[in-house]
């Protein structure tokens, strides 16, 4: 007796060649030309013409790459739990207020310095600075969301309950920013940007750790995530232990999109969007297919993404923020006229 | 105790309801109840008696305000989460979230208390879906997705999930709530089968009165003064029907043992 569960062999096999390949084609595009031998030759650790070569792609283009398949995959299997567990098309990594607040720790420290009056070494403002004060702010409106979050039984007053985190971490940076210098604002606007280079692999590995903690505690909610499909009554009635099945989503949501936002600032739209493009291609809601599937195809498109926003052969790096709502959105929305729904 | 072992649900002096920190709320009192294996009993009663809160405390989705239930002489307390799920399945009112799960995937959900930790489907499991499949005769629509289902066929499908978890007891929410006469008959047969030859304990709360006075083995009567069970003809016989609308528009007419619009 066989089941007439689809395993998308095929499919798996194609998305796989389609990541190595644009891994690849992304390694290979940079401000500076360097020939596809050359690169092959710096990875296997061979003979490279120029040293610089080498340096720029193992520690500049390579770390970038990994960096990029991270925050791919990362955010958009965060959207994928988000909007399974809110059962809400429009639910995103960032609904439990981390993108929130981590601008808020940003924006205190870049545009609080001087409002406080306080005078900050210029270490602050690096990229591992940055990168603690995103934590801290992410990690104070993550607690008190989740701290709301045990106080109510329903679910949708969490999504409820973020959203207003959101709205409220925001008027405060409006009004910081109302009261600082033009130089402050644009540094805050490009960390808001978000960024994938310039990540040492000291600071890659922290940021692949977390991530792997992460997707270990999504493969076990696998089975509950399938019965959460069918509304959390049914899902009770079949053994699901519905209230630690939501925090163990609730982590691993926190795990991944935190450390990914405290290293690369507020990626938007990837989260949001990876899982219905997913959904749309796989026609599927079984999770043990769509959580690979979503993890595969952020990766891919994170670092399309990617490519585009280094503009082949210019000096010039478009925001990376920039390329994946300009790109992203168009083809979703194309995706829908055509097909007219998407079943979650 | 030799008496307590055929039961497969007890309940002793039971009382349901909803309490807060500020209140207590309770909705019925007094149930007393013992249901033997094999039988479908219909639960009556008008909107807002309190049908769904005793479905709801009997199957651990609320608390009791006071008494006990036995399921299979275990308290139900003392069951966890998964042994009730082997125990009893249940198919809700509530509309399914959309999905786009196949209807072979909706009915191998069932299976989850008994699966591994990734929910493999051994071909144990398999061979007891197919089974669900073809005694609901759903197999047609395996490959369906649920959304593409009508009503009907949905509401069957279901059933074949609760039995794909091949529990003693199913408890049905007003499973025709939003079906036509044929296919409310057609449940209903199907559900009254299960319980005649696959010796299943069938709970349904429902509005059919008099579809359920034709096909239930035991009633559950839910009344503003009492709650009264027992069997479907010794209930007839008692005028225990009469308590069930305090209506003067309808009344029970015995012998076409059907409720009727009263000619006044």
């Amino acid at each position: 007796m066989v089941s007439p569960i689809k395993s998308y062999k095929n499919t798996f096999l194609i998305l796989f060649f389609a990541l190595a390949l644009i891994c690849f084609v992304n390694i290979s595009l940079g401000s500076v030309y360097i020939p596809l031998k050359q690169i092959f030759l710096s990875i296997i650790n061979g003979d490279v013409e120029k040293d610089s070569w080498r340096s720029i792609v193992l520690s500049y283009r390579i770390p970038k790459a990994i960096t990029a398949i991270i925050v791919g995959s990362g955010l958009s299997i965060s959207g994928l739990l988000m909007q399974t567990l809110f059962r809400n098309p429009l639910a995103g990594p960032f609904v439990l207020g981390i993108s929130s607040g981590a601008s808020l720790g940003v924006a205190i420290l870049i545009l609080g310095a001087s409002f406080f009056g306080a005078t900050l070494s210029s270490y602050a403002f690096t990229n591992f600075g940055l990168a603690i004060a995103a934590s801290l702010g992410a990690f104070l409106v993550l607690s008190a969301v989740m701290l709301a979050a045990i106080k109510v039984r329903n679910t949708m007053s969490i999504l409820i309950i973020g959203l207003m985190f959101g709205s409220l971490t925001a008027s405060v940076i409006s009004i910081l920013a109302y009261f600082s210098s033009a130089s402050q604002l644009q540094q805050y606007m490009f960390w808001s940007f978000g960024s994938l280079g310039n990540l040492s692999w000291k600071e890659i590995t922290v940021l692949l750790t977390t991530f792997l903690i992460g997707i270990l505690l999504v493969v076990f909610i696998i089975k509950p995530l399938n019965s959460l499909l069918l509304g959390e009554n049914y899902a009770k009635s079949m053994g699901v232990n519905v209230k630690k099945t939501r925090n163990l989503i609730l982590i691993a949501t926190s795990l991944l999109t935190g450390v990914i936002t405290a290293f690369s600032g507020p990626i938007a739209f990837i989260g949001l969007a990876v899982p219905h493009l997913t959904k749309l291609l796989f026609n599927t809601s079984n999770h043990k297919i769509l959580l690979p599937a979503v993890a595969i195809s952020g990766a891919i498109i994170m670092l399309i993404c990617d490519s585009i926003a280094q503009l082949p052969t210019s000096e010039f790096t478009l925001p990376i923020n920039a390329i994946t709502s300009l790109f992203g959105a168009p083809i979703i929305i194309w995706l829908l006229v055509r097909k007219r729904k998407i079943y979650y | 105790m030799k008496d307590q072992a055929k039961h497969i649900i007890k309940i002793d002096n039971l009382s349901i309801g909803y309490s807060s920190k500020k209140k207590t709320i309770t909705i019925a009192s007094n149930l007393n109840i013992q249901l033997q294996t094999g039988n479908m009993v219909c639960l009556l009663g008008k909107n807002g008696i309190g049908k769904s809160t005793l479905l709801r405390t009997l199957t651990k989705v609320q608390p009791t305000l006071k008494g006990e239930i036995f399921i299979n002489n275990a308290n139900l307390n003392s069951l966890s989460n998964n042994e009730l799920a082997k125990t009893l399945s249940l198919v809700l009112t509530e509309r399914l979230p959309d999905s786009s799960l196949t209807v072979f995937e909706l009915v191998a959900l069932g299976r989850q208390p008994f699966t591994n930790w990734i929910g493999y489907l051994t071909s144990e499991d398999l061979q007891i879906i197919y089974t669900a499949f073809e005694k609901t005769n759903t197999k047609h629509l395996m490959n369906s997705k649920c959304y593409e289902l009508s009503d009907g066929q949905l509401q069957r499908v279901l059933i074949a999930r609760a039995l794909a978890q091949n529990t003693p007891i199913i408890v049905l929410d007003e499973p025709t709530a939003h079906l036509d006469i044929h296919h409310t008959i057609n449940t209903f047969s199907l559900l009254k089968n299960l319980a005649s030859e696959f010796n299943k304990t069938i709970i349904i709360s429902t509005h059919e009165t008099n579809l359920a006075l034709q096909l239930a083995d035991e009633l559950w009567l839910m009344s503003p003064s009492k709650f009264i069970s027992g069997k479907t003809d010794e209930l007839i016989e008692k005028n225990a029907l009469d308590l069930l609308f305090d209506s003067k528009l309808i009344s029970f007419n015995k012998t076409l043992k059907q409720f009727t619009i009263s000619n006044s």
